[in-house]
């Protein structure tokens, strides 16, 4: 048997964060009531013009920037000729031969911590279709039009993945991109943020690419691995039993993870498109640029590296935090007050760069914060524990007050009360325990009331170690230091080992 | 004959129209005769012309603010709709 290659290629539909829709000064708000937001233009009442909307063309050139592509000087709108009952005009207000993005470039990390650079095709602009909604009515489809018109940038990529979880990692890098500069809200299930997956199979080695189909509407990184990895086994399976790959459109069913033909896409690959008479060129010149390039914010991988070279973090740990710019704010605030804005008085860690102190909060973060937030499904900004209360209770950790264990209690009581680490820490008398001789004074009488134990521990029972340590935290609830307690433990069965033989 | 019988049935498709066995002859006929027409512009040498998208050499496309000024007034315009249901328009079952 062969071996294969997958090729993939995405085109992710990003809906830029406007008020108003790209050629309409209707309302883009998702949830309104069906149809309310869906202007004469959007309707496609007879004789109307579409006014292009100055935003989606600044967040377009944004875009462009930040993934190093030429932003072209003059691009032009298309009409691409369809028939489908959420598309009043017929056609589709798209950009064909001059799109407004050309050629760029994005690097993202794999899950082995490798790099690898993906190419970007194009990126254009077009306008959003309506909805089709089917339950309720018999033998009918309702369509509601406030969708239509609504801004799109459509993200095309080079066939440059080879893998469904080389495709999730674009995907991502793409999302945490566009929420950086703010030009889409990437809300996957509002349909904010999508793609369409090419797929094709190829024999290792193999120069030309295998015929491909299209997985369109794929709306989740978990349904964009899915589907791809089903759609690959299916064309092996249909070339190893000596069938061929259609190309076609299809859809990808997540109820039973499968995708399955579009036969009503087929007919319509013929979409003629012709520059749009309602629209002149956009144009856009060098001073432009200029001012939207002021206007880019530290991109993720320079966060990335940032945080690494400042911080000390590990290059995973930086790539995490810089997944979003809240959550790396949310470090940098407890790591460094000083450098983010607003400054944050009050919170003041030990020194202004102490990598053990970045290291501990980084865990913290994407350890008992991320669980948190996860559990209820909060954004960073809702985190009902601040950064400033957090690096409260970072301090509680460095200043040995509390042990690691008791601050994740003590985290919960924070997360649920809002209450300081301190006062939690007060109130619930969890101040630990670091006077030796009262540790000490503990670790004798449980050595003395458990003899067997310490005789199977003395005969080679290694195990029983940890019985020690537990029955230690039992009596101190928990508030002996742990670090303390293990070496006068190790001391004392040590000695009494020794001194018994 | 520019165009046959079967690029305009193609076309016809394409564009949801339904043209009659004996609508199709005169069709074929007059729609040849436009792209006929307007492929004598073919015999002028253009390579050194660059293509042009639109007549209004020298303009480019005005922008307007982001802003929203259009009130719901989805009553008054789904009175010229042949059905609403709930705010909907209704249309015959499309379904993938």
């Amino acid at each position: 048997m062969s071996e294969w290659e997958t090729v993939i290629g995405l085109e992710i539909h990003a809906q830029l964060a406007t008020r108003s829709k790209i050629f309409s000064a209707a309302a883009t708000a998702y949830g309104a009531p069906p149809n309310t937001q869906a202007s004469l233009v959007d309707l496609a009442y007879p004789g109307v013009l579409p006014v292009l909307n100055a935003e989606v063309v600044r967040m377009a050139v944004k875009f462009g920037l930040a993934i190093g592509a030429q932003v072209a000087r003059r691009s032009v709108f298309a009409r691409k000729n369809y028939f489908y009952p959420d598309l009043p005009k017929g056609y589709q207000i798209s950009q064909y031969e001059l799109p407004v993005v050309g050629r760029g470039k994005i690097q993202v990390m794999l899950e082995d911590g490798s790099r690898k650079t993906i190419g970007i095709t194009r990126a254009h602009l077009e306008e959003d279709a309506g909805k089709s909604l089917h339950e309720g009515l018999a033998n009918a489809s309702g369509i509601d039009l406030n969708r239509a018109g609504t801004p799109l940038l459509e993200i095309v990529s080079e066939p440059d993945m080879r893998s469904a979880k080389e495709a999730v990692a674009y995907m991502k890098k793409i999302h945490t991109l566009v929420r950086y500069l703010n030009i889409c809200d990437g809300n996957m299930q509002e349909g904010s943020f999508r793609c369409d997956a090419n797929v094709s199979v190829r024999i290792l080695g193999q120069e030309k690419f295998g015929t491909r189909a299209e997985i369109k509407n794929l709306n989740s990184f978990r349904f964009v691995e899915k589907a791809i990895n089903y759609e690959v086994a299916r064309q092996i399976d249909l070339l190893e039993s000596g069938a061929k790959v259609f190309q076609e459109t299809r859809l990808y069913d997540s109820d039973k993870n499968e995708t399955r033909s579009m036969r009503s896409k087929e007919e319509a690959n013929d979409y003629r498109y012709f520059p749009d008479p309602d629209l002149l060129p956009v144009e856009i010149n060098e001073h432009y640029i200029q001012a939207v390039k002021n206007t880019l914010p530290e991109l993720p991988d320079d966060k990335a590296a940032r945080f690494a070279r400042d911080f000390g973090l590990s290059t995973y740990d930086a790539g995490v935090l810089s997944t979003s710019r809240d959550l790396g704010d949310y470090f940098e605030a407890i790591v460094n007050p000083a450098g983010v804005v607003p400054p944050l008085a009050g919170a003041v860690p030990p020194a202004a760069v102490n990598t053990e102190y970045a290291k501990l909060a980084a865990n913290w973060v994407m350890g008992e914060l991320s669980s948190a937030l996860n559990r209820e499904a909060l954004d960073i900004s809702a985190a009902r524990v601040t950064a400033v209360a957090l690096n409260g209770l970072l301090l509680r950790i460095v200043d040995q007050t509390i042990s690691g264990k008791i601050a994740k209690e003590v985290f919960g009581a924070m997360w649920l009360h809002g209450q300081s680490a301190d006062s939690i820490i007060a109130l619930q008398g969890l101040t630990q325990i670091t006077d030796t001789s009262t540790i000490e004074g503990v670790v004798d009488t449980v050595i003395a009331a458990n003899p067997k134990q310490l005789a199977d521990y003395r005969a080679g029972k290694d195990k029983l170690f940890g019985f020690f340590v537990g029955q230690v935290m039992k009596v101190t609830e928990g508030k002996a230091n742990p670090g303390q307690l293990n070496e006068l433990l190790k001391a004392k069965l040590a000695r009494s080992e020794s001194g018994g033989a | 004959m520019s165009l046959t019988r079967q690029d305009v049935e193609k076309i016809a498709h394409l564009a949801r129209l339904s043209i009659t066995e004996q609508q199709m002859p005169a069709y074929v006929t007059s729609l040849s005769n436009i792209v006929d027409f307007v492929a004598e512009l073919s015999s002028i040498d253009t390579g050194q012309v660059l293509p042009m998208a639109h007549p209004l050499e020298g303009q480019s496309q005005r922008l307007r603010a982001d802003e929203v000024s259009e009130a719901d007034q989805h009553v008054k315009y789904q009175v010229n709709a042949p059905e609403v249901q709930a705010g909907l328009y209704v249309v015959p079952r499309v379904i993938e």
